[in-house]
């Protein structure tokens, strides 16, 4: 692994929605990220910022331009191959953190672990407990997700994205839906991770003073990076 | 090694909507149930209404048919050859109705692979004394012991012992309606003039009962002997060969044959019984018909349920695929999914339809045309399991897989973002 690489890089992205009538979302994004780094994109609500995330995650593949996760080419992957770049390279988490409902909290974290199969269940259990307790939300481990509070629900979000040591976590305005201490905790907590991880993070926030506080602030507009 | 994650996930996904799965298995349950009760049902009484007939039908009926003798002596002479013979008003002559040769056929016959089994028989017309009246009728005499393997006899006697014909020196079983007109019960004598004149005292020692009033109203049944006796006929006397075959649907062309080979006339079953045969064939037609309906009718609740399902989980869905897991991977989650329900729900289905059946096997039916048969019924083929089990599993295969590949197609972002 090159440390001095860019963990991601987006070259020319160009992206158009079809529906209802065609529409230039993301025009030429360029864009670079260092491992370790601390970055957070923001912009008015339909500046493409939320659409360019779901692009870097390889969760959209429906754009032109260029796309790279630690040098790799993630144009020519096919779904099974984008898949494992998911569970491998990256941690995302959603502003409407979902979790499985069906499933414990424990299992919810557990779950992408046990896919990589790098690690054994009793590993990927204890590695699980971990990041709970670091989390401050190890007593609810045994509970059902959708029993847990909105804050409990996105720190568990977090645990998920964080249980394979993707190289860079992704989160799509995270704190939109929680008050201002819970926000605080899940920046401490996204802060810590950067620092003694050295995993890089790409926030996408409304969220002005979280923005400053990060390593980088990437500003759109009408599908371009201005600054 | 612990269960696989796929497996682990179907299993929570299912169980934590307890009550959803439990509708969906139920709707194959049901279908399943619905379609053995059925099918078992209706091939019973399909089952009956041909034994009704075939049971006492010898599937080739080899005989001597009384008929004006085609052969006549003008056309042996060479000097007319060249002419037009007319010879009007033609009679049979006293042809014998007995077999010819009947020992060697019967050797024949027996060693044919396609025969199941030969009964030879002698018919006498003979007159029951009732009193001053004598009742006109028929005594067959019968291979007592082929009868009862072969031809289900033991099914219609419905008093006394069909094997005592044997055992007991002239001896006769008597049809129901004559014994009924002569008032007749079992071991007591009764006297029968044979069509030569001769007056005979017979021993009853059962009653049969066919179930068509034309049957047993006129004919009863002794040994070959005792009727041999009765007409003063030697031991190789028969009048019929009843041969019963290995696969019915040969008889027309074993018939003609067997006619060719052995110089008599010889009638198949289906010849004998054309009206039954295109019965069999509506009725048959019938239980196919419904069958396949149940199925089809079953096969879309049950894809409709599965669908239904699959579509309320694509949240799921797009969390496992955002979380690493592959589009295979979720389509194998949902066919674990499918065919757990479908393998519970066809099983337990197998179960129920089992239960319906045999419930039906209890009702009470009873028929003068079958005596032996004393409640509805059923039919217990081991194939419409298999049938019912391999239906439940791929129809709940194809609901699963369908909108499971579809799910698995799309990107992530796409159920994420149609919220």
């Amino acid at each position: 692994m090159n440390s001095n690489g860019n963990v991601i890089e987006t070259r020319n992205i160009n992206k158009y929605f079809h529906d209802p009538v065609k529409f230039h979302v993301l025009q030429k994004v360029s864009l670079a990220i260092t491992y370790g780094e601390f970055v957070s994109v923001t912009g008015k609500s339909g500046c493409g910022k939320s659409t360019l995330l779901y692009i870097l995650s390889t969760m959209d593949t429906d754009y032109d331009g260029e796309l790279l996760i630690a040098d790799q080419s993630m144009n020519k992957l096919d779904g099974e191959g984008l898949a494992k770049i998911r569970n491998e390279k990256i941690g995302f988490v959603f502003q409407f953190h979902y979790l499985l409902p069906e499933f414990t909290v424990l299992r919810n974290v557990m779950l992408p672990g046990l896919k990589l199969k790098k690690l054994s269940e009793e590993e990927v259990e204890h590695k699980a407990m971990a990041h709970l307790k670091t989390l401050g939300i190890d007593d609810q481990a045994m509970k059902r997700a959708n029993l847990l509070s909105g804050g409990q629900k996105q720190r568990v979000a977090i645990a998920r994205a964080l249980i394979n040591d993707p190289l860079i976590i992704m989160g799509d305005e995270p704190t939109g839906n929680l008050d201002s201490k819970n926000s605080n905790i899940v920046f401490d907590i996204f802060s810590e991770i950067a620092s003694a991880k050295k995993q890089s993070l790409l926030i996408v926030t409304h969220d002005e003073d979280f923005a400053r506080r990060t390593d980088r602030i990437v500003v759109m507009d009408d599908g371009k990076i201005i600054s | 090694m612990k269960k696989p994650v796929i497996l682990e996930i179907s299993q929570t996904l299912l169980l934590a909507r307890l009550r959803q799965s439990l509708i969906a298995a139920a709707g194959v349950t049901f279908g399943i149930a619905m379609f053995i009760t059925l099918v078992s049902f209706m091939t019973g009484l399909n089952k009956m209404l041909d034994s009704l007939i075939l049971n006492r039908t010898p599937h080739v009926r080899l005989y001597n048919a009384i008929n004006p003798s085609l052969d006549q002596p003008i056309n042996r002479v060479g000097e007319f050859d060249n002419s037009l013979n007319i010879i009007r008003s033609i009679k049979p002559s006293d042809s014998r109705v007995e077999i010819y040769n009947t020992i060697p056929i019967l050797k024949a016959l027996q060693s044919d692979p396609r025969v199941i089994a030969v009964g030879p028989k002698v018919a006498a017309q003979v007159f029951y004394n009732v009193g001053v009246i004598d009742l006109n009728g028929t005594v067959n005499g019968i291979d007592v012991k082929t009868e009862i393997k072969s031809f289900s006899f033991n099914d219609y006697i419905i008093r006394g012992d069909a094997a005592d014909l044997d055992r007991v020196t002239n001896s006769i079983i008597l049809g129901k309606g004559v014994a009924d007109k002569m008032m007749a019960e079992i071991g007591e004598v009764i006297q029968i003039t044979s069509a030569k004149g001769e007056q005979v005292s017979l021993k009853v020692v059962g009653i049969f009962q066919l179930g068509l009033a034309a049957v047993d109203d006129v004919q009863s049944y002794a040994s070959l002997s005792t009727t041999q006796k009765l007409l003063g006929k030697n031991d190789s006397y028969y009048t019929d060969i009843q041969v019963k075959l290995t696969d019915i649907s040969l008889a027309p062309s074993v018939a003609k044959e067997f006619s060719k080979i052995y110089r008599v006339d010889a009638e198949d079953v289906q010849t004998a019984n054309a009206q039954f045969e295109s019965g069999t064939k509506v009725r048959n037609i019938i239980t196919y018909a419904v069958s396949i309906t149940l199925l089809i009718v079953a096969g879309f609740g049950i894809y409709n349920i599965l669908n239904m399902m699959i579509y309320e989980k694509m949240d799921s869905i797009a969390i496992l695929k955002a979380t690493g897991f592959s589009g295979s991977d979720v389509k194998r989650i949902f066919i674990n999914l499918s065919l757990i329900i479908g393998a519970i729900g066809g099983s337990v289905g197998l179960l129920l339809g089992f239960v319906f059946t045999s419930l039906i096997d209890q009702i009470p039916f009873k028929t003068a045309a079958l005596p032996a048969i004393s409640t509805y019924p059923i039919n217990y083929n081991i194939i419409f399991y298999f049938i019912g089990i391999t239906f439940a599993m791929a129809t709940t295969y194809i609901a699963g897989y369908f909108p499971a590949r579809k799910a698995s197609r799309i990107d992530p972002v796409v159920i994420i973002r149609g919220k």
